[in-house]
């Protein structure tokens, strides 16, 4: 067998995706969101649905997203990601349109705006960025903060009395009529990678067939906002995210 | 062909305007006094005829930003609010200028400051007209003072705002809103298609064919110096907008000895009042500003230099009045006339108004 055998396109089993660029991302190591746009373009690269792709990028780490996917994004003011998407799908009801937004941008500051196009049932997939803390603002309380977790507006915990419950928003638009598919995925192992994948694979199929909101969400490590190693992380996601984050398929309307 | 004359309110004009000039989107939220305008479009159903997108969300910061997401696929985006709501617009509209795009954003002003009155007021003309939001930037301000303006002054709106991609408020009142008038509606103008969009709004996103990178639309820029020169960029642009799109109407200015200076519905109202100064032998004239920014300071000026006095008379404690001292060639005398908080001064007020406060 000669190395241009094993180079055959069937043979790859990993590659860089051709629509996530060579600008060097600006995430810490040990982040999700690398990886997790890695599947948002493989996604749209697999769909053959570049040219129809429409992003929506957050305030928050991920502000600028559209430095590393090669196609047409919208930048939006802090948590209104939801509603811009609901107009730019509404008035080109043949594109992909997608959202992609951390826990203060779509749980805090945009609640209203998620909670209404959710409702709506609008034709646009949402990917949603929950490790529990605000990133790019230096590591401040979310509301998806854990209980006794410490953060630089939290520095003893967040405290219940003080601060409220963590908000669990994707339970809250399991309730909503407009949504299709709601799930809870992770990045952490290689399995959880692909479970991610496909989740994200039928939230944009199910935008594109006009069956209602899909909402994605993904439980994300910050290792610079939890002050860990990126290995430590992983490992505190899971002994301490996911237990009121529990993974999987929460809503599925749509028959398969 | 004879033209159609209609009576109706100003903001039924509005919405009738809108699909008659192939708008492709209006998003609003309810509140008094312009709540006709979304009620009328959700009545004349355009979604079935010319494929306009209507929808009433859910808070006026979401209908701004629907603007935004619509007008960034090079789409013409409207929305619509009185003073309260459109406070909650501004972030949305300091993005939408930011990002270059058109729209159109319709101010039916009531009486503040706060939840204020429902009665109209012109006291949004600072917000109006010197930013609202953060950042340097400024609206193309247009104000009707008549229902056949509210209906024009759509399609002007979207002209001048694809034309310099910058967004246009309408700055309209209560009065103007609700009252009814006759109107030709503007003429049908179908909406663009995709290919027309593309060709004549190339920074637009809509989906990245093969033929070109990607479009992004940010405001964002963390590099200082690409941001101040973004900022030169747009202050050349209004640079450009200033010499080119200040527009006002005169009424009895030629001959006149005191001119009066009011916009919307009080130049309305001035008209009378200027009649009835020149019945009892006194020549005053009117300037009504069309466009409050640009200001139309040149035709201020001119007239500053003909005339005894100036009396600027607004439903406010005294705004545009800066924008006319500002405007001066020469040391006159200017005053201001107002009324707060909803009422609407009579012609005869602002007569005596105008005696007393240049001792005639």
């Amino acid at each position: 067998m000669t190395p241009q055998d094993i180079r055959r396109p069937e043979n790859v089993v990993a590659a860089k995706p051709r629509l996530l660029n060579d600008n060097t991302m600006h995430y810490c190591p040990g982040c999700s969101h690398g990886v997790v746009h890695k599947l948002v373009a493989e996604v749209i690269e697999e769909m053959g649905a570049e040219h129809i792709a429409i992003g929506i990028a957050p305030v928050g780490c991920a502000v600028m997203a559209y430095n590393y996917l090669d196609i047409d994004w919208i930048e939006a003011a802090h948590g209104r990601a939801p509603a811009i998407a609901t107009a730019v799908k509404r008035l080109n009801p043949s594109r992909l349109v997608f959202t992609y937004q951390g826990d203060g941008d779509l749980a805090a500051i945009g609640t209203a705006e998620t909670i209404h196009a959710a409702n709506r049932g609008e034709n646009i997939a949402i990917i949603f960025i929950n490790n529990g803390i605000y990133g790019m603002t230096g590591g401040q309380m979310a509301p998806t903060t854990l209980e006794g977790m410490v953060t630089a507006t939290t520095p003893y915990g967040r405290r219940v009395d003080l601060n409220g419950y963590p908000l669990n928003i994707t339970d809250l638009a399991v309730r909503l009529d407009g949504t299709c598919y709601v799930t809870r995925q992770s990045v952490h192992t290689a399995a959880a990678v692909r479970k991610a994948k496909k989740a994200i694979r039928q939230a944009f199929e199910n935008s594109m067939a006009g069956l209602g909101t899909s909402i994605v969400e993904i439980v994300s490590t910050c290792s610079s906002g939890w002050k860990m190693t990126p290995a430590d992380a992983n490992r505190w996601m899971e002994e301490n995210m996911f237990p009121k984050y529990p993974l999987g398929d929460i809503k599925n309307t749509v028959s398969k | 062909m004879e033209q159609e004359v209609t009576l109706m309110k100003g903001n039924e004009a509005i919405a009738h305007a809108a699909v008659r000039c192939g708008v492709d989107g209006y998003f609003g939220y309810p509140i008094t006094p312009q709540s006709e305008i979304l009620e009328t479009l959700e009545e004349l159903q355009p979604w079935d005829t010319t494929g306009m997108v209507v929808l009433q969300a859910e808070s006026e910061v979401a209908a701004i930003n629907m603007v935004y997401g619509g007008a960034s696929t090079g789409k013409s985006c409207m929305t619509s609010s009185s003073s309260p709501g459109v406070s909650l617009k501004q972030e949305g509209i300091s993005y939408i200028a930011a990002g270059e795009l058109p729209a159109l954003i319709i101010n039916c002003m009531r009486g503040g400051p706060g939840l204020g009155t429902i009665q109209p007021s012109q006291s949004d003309y600072f917000q109006a007209t010197k930013g609202g939001g953060h950042g340097d930037y400024h609206l193309i301000v247009l104000a009707p003072a008549s229902v056949q303006e509210m209906a024009d002054f759509v399609p002007l709106g979207f002209d001048l705002a694809f034309k310099y991609r910058n967004p246009v408020m309408m700055l309209a009142d209560g009065i103007i809103g609700q009252m009814m008038e006759k109107v030709v509606l503007p003429p049908v103008r179908p909406r663009r298609t995709d290919a027309e969009v593309a060709l004549q709004c190339p920074w637009a996103v809509t989906g990245k064919p093969e033929s070109r990178g990607p479009n992004v639309l940010t405001t964002l820029e963390l590099d200082p110096h690409l941001m101040e020169k973004h900022n030169i960029h747009l202050q050349e642009k209004y640079d450009l907008i200033k010499a080119n799109e200040a527009r006002c109407e005169e009424f009895h200015t030629d001959d006149c000895e005191y001119l009066i200076v009011a916009f919307g519905c009080v130049a309305r109202i001035c008209m009378k009042a200027v009649e009835e100064a020149r019945a009892a032998g006194i020549k005053v004239g009117l300037l009504r500003p069309i466009t409050l920014w640009p200001f139309p300071a040149d035709e201020i000026a001119r007239l500053s230099r003909q005339v005894k006095g100036i009396l600027v008379a607004e439903l406010n404690a005294g705004q545009m009045i800066e924008d006319v001292i500002l405007s001066l060639d020469t040391r006159v005398p200017v005053h201001h006339f107002g009324r707060l908080g909803g009422i609407v001064m009579d012609p005869d007020e602002i007569l005596v108004a105008l005696k007393e406060k240049f001792a005639l």
